[in-house]
């Protein structure tokens, strides 16, 4: 029995892993049987691990039963189903069914195989939603039940989406080609999106445990950089999208405190933001700046970046955040790209001048609802000294809130501004 | 001391990764336990197929192909001071929060007790 090696969230990796594997093995059109393949070897090693301990390499332990039970398929359905058209070759004979799936289970196949199926999972008959909840299930391991929890929806609803979008790429007839594809720029772009889509659940959604937000963020993360460490998708926008989440991510265990609370920027322990992710960041910022691409990743990492490395609010340099939300709203015209705007403005030029750029936003209805909104006026009167129009503003924000956390937050922030300390 | 057997049956509700790498450690922790506090003997997984052979003609049929829920998983053999200890140490198993059983047999002795 060997001692307990750091697991981490070792079933879930290599869940991932082994179905896009498998998938290539067996065909994009069983993608089903993948899953249940892959679902047996774990099933085994729970059955087997749990009274004979750990072998070596765990690992390696879960390739080797999924590749057997993969041969076994093999063996007995070559004859009656139809698996990858360009195996069909290799299986029929025993020469070469056995050395054929070895070659396909090398780690830089499995490498290529994962980035295949993450650009399939974005599929453009896809919504973004469907894609990122595509990706959680395939190659993240996650179960419908978890994939709900992070969205907070109904496990029916994403259940349903799941499938009908397993069905899709079931239907696609291969997985998406990498090499010699025309469109990988567009598709890239797809697949970034839902990388920054799911990133952000993590970052900004409204759960209630930082749990969720930290493994939501780290998935992220971790697909990101299998994008990085590939050849074919090693490019600056990747790098960018990159940097910026190891800038956010750095942030993170400020932003919400052990209780899961959401804390405001100035009054975040900046002792506990994450140096070394905040270096990463910067490094992977600065390695994107190479070629002539500057896409929104690289002007939002740009300001993640002046907010990571400035010792206090006060220290900040809002000029220059400014001037990036300038240039990022060119870009990315959206709402809230201009909100965040008008709260640096206020931040540079004083609360009043804030309140002015704000009040020119309130015709947006998008933002009439946006709890952040309101409280970024109420953040405003109340640095301009009107705390009991302050209030109201947060008032109002608590009762847009999206979740608890939310709520309890602008409450808190209501309560400061009728002078009661939190 | 004596020796007991627990046998093991279901356990194997069908759950995502993460659900079953958090029932494998919480597994793992338990053996521990037992092995340092010097209650483990041995404990092998079983394989759920196999064959079973039958009356004077030795009739081998495949399998013992029962439902999941009532087939034995695996077996464990413990040394505790009496059955009672032995039920109290059982206890301590997370097969339950899986909806599993375990049997806990007294193991038989020569001497005559």
């Amino acid at each position: 029995m060997s001692p307990a090696p750091e697991l981490g969230h070792l079933f879930r990796r290599e869940s991932g892993r082994l179905v896009s594997a498998l998938t290539r093995v067996f065909g994009v059109h069983n993608l089903e049987l993948a899953e249940d393949v892959v679902q047996d070897a774990l099933c085994r090693a729970l059955e087997v691990w749990k009274l004979r301990g750990f072998p070596d390499d765990p690992a390696a332990w879960l390739l080797v039963s999924a590749r057997n039970r993969a041969v076994d398929v093999l063996r007995r359905e070559r004859r009656t189903r139809v698996f990858a058209p360009e195996l069909t070759q290799l299986i029929q004979s025993e020469w070469t069914l056995v050395p054929a799936l070895s070659e396909m289970f090398q780690d830089e196949m499995i490498q290529d195989d994962q980035l295949r199926m993450m650009f399939s999972c974005c599929h453009p008959k896809l919504s973004d939603s469907a894609s990122v909840a595509l990706m959680l299930s395939l190659l993240c391991g996650f179960s419908v039940q978890e994939v709900a929890a992070a969205f907070l929806a109904e496990p029916a609803s994403i259940e349903k989406r799941i499938v009908r979008a397993k069905a899709r790429i079931a239907a696609s007839g291969r997985l998406y080609e990498l090499r010699g594809t025309n469109d990988l720029k567009a598709r890239l772009a797809r697949v970034l999106r839902a990388l920054y889509l799911l990133f952000n659940e993590g970052y900004h959604g409204s759960h209630s445990t930082r749990t969720v937000r930290e493994e939501l963020c780290e998935e992220a993360m971790r697909l990101c950089t299998m994008l990085m460490e590939h050849p074919a998708t090693h490019c600056p926008e990747v790098l960018a999208l990159l940097a910026l989440m190891y800038l956010n991510a750095a942030r993170l265990p400020g932003r919400i405190n052990q209780t899961g609370e959401l804390m405001p920027l100035n009054e975040q322990d900046r002792g506990s933001w994450n140096s070394e992710f905040v270096q990463r960041g910067i490094n992977l910022l600065n390695a994107s700046a190479s070629g002539d691409c500057v896409t929104p990743f690289h002007v939002e990492a740009a300001i993640a970046a002046e907010h990571a490395t400035s010792a206090s609010l006060a220290d900040t340099n809002w000029t220059r955040i400014v001037e990036h939300y300038d240039i990022l709203l060119k870009m990315r015209p959206t709402p809230v790209v201009a909100l965040n705007r008008a709260i640096a403005i206020g931040q540079e030029q004083g609360p009043e001048r804030g309140l002015a750029e704000l009040a020119e936003l309130g015709q947006d209805s998008h933002l009439a609802r946006y709890p952040f909104f309101e409280a970024a006026f109420g953040e405003l009167e109340l640095r301009a000294g009107r705390a009991a129009v302050a209030q109201n503003h947060f008032e109002r924000a608590a009762a847009r809130a999206r979740g608890m956390d939310e709520r309890r937050f602008f409450l808190g922030r209501a309560a400061v501004c009728g002078g009661e300390q939190v | 001391m004596s020796d007991f057997m627990y046998l093991f049956r279901g356990g194997m509700n069908q759950s995502s990764p993460e659900e079953m790498q958090k029932n494998m450690q919480k597994w793992m922790g338990w053996m521990k336990e037992l092995s340092a506090k010097g209650h483990f003997k041995a404990g092998e997984p079983l394989e759920a197929g196999g064959r079973t052979l039958k009356g004077k003609n030795k009739v081998v049929t495949d399998g013992p192909f029962t439902e999941s829920k009532d087939l034995v998983g695996g077996y464990l053999v413990v040394t505790a001071g009496s059955l009672d200890q032995a039920t109290e140490l059982a206890k301590g198993c997370p097969i339950f929060e899986y909806d599993g059983t375990v049997e806990v047999r007294p193991v038989m002795l020569m001497q005559q007790p």
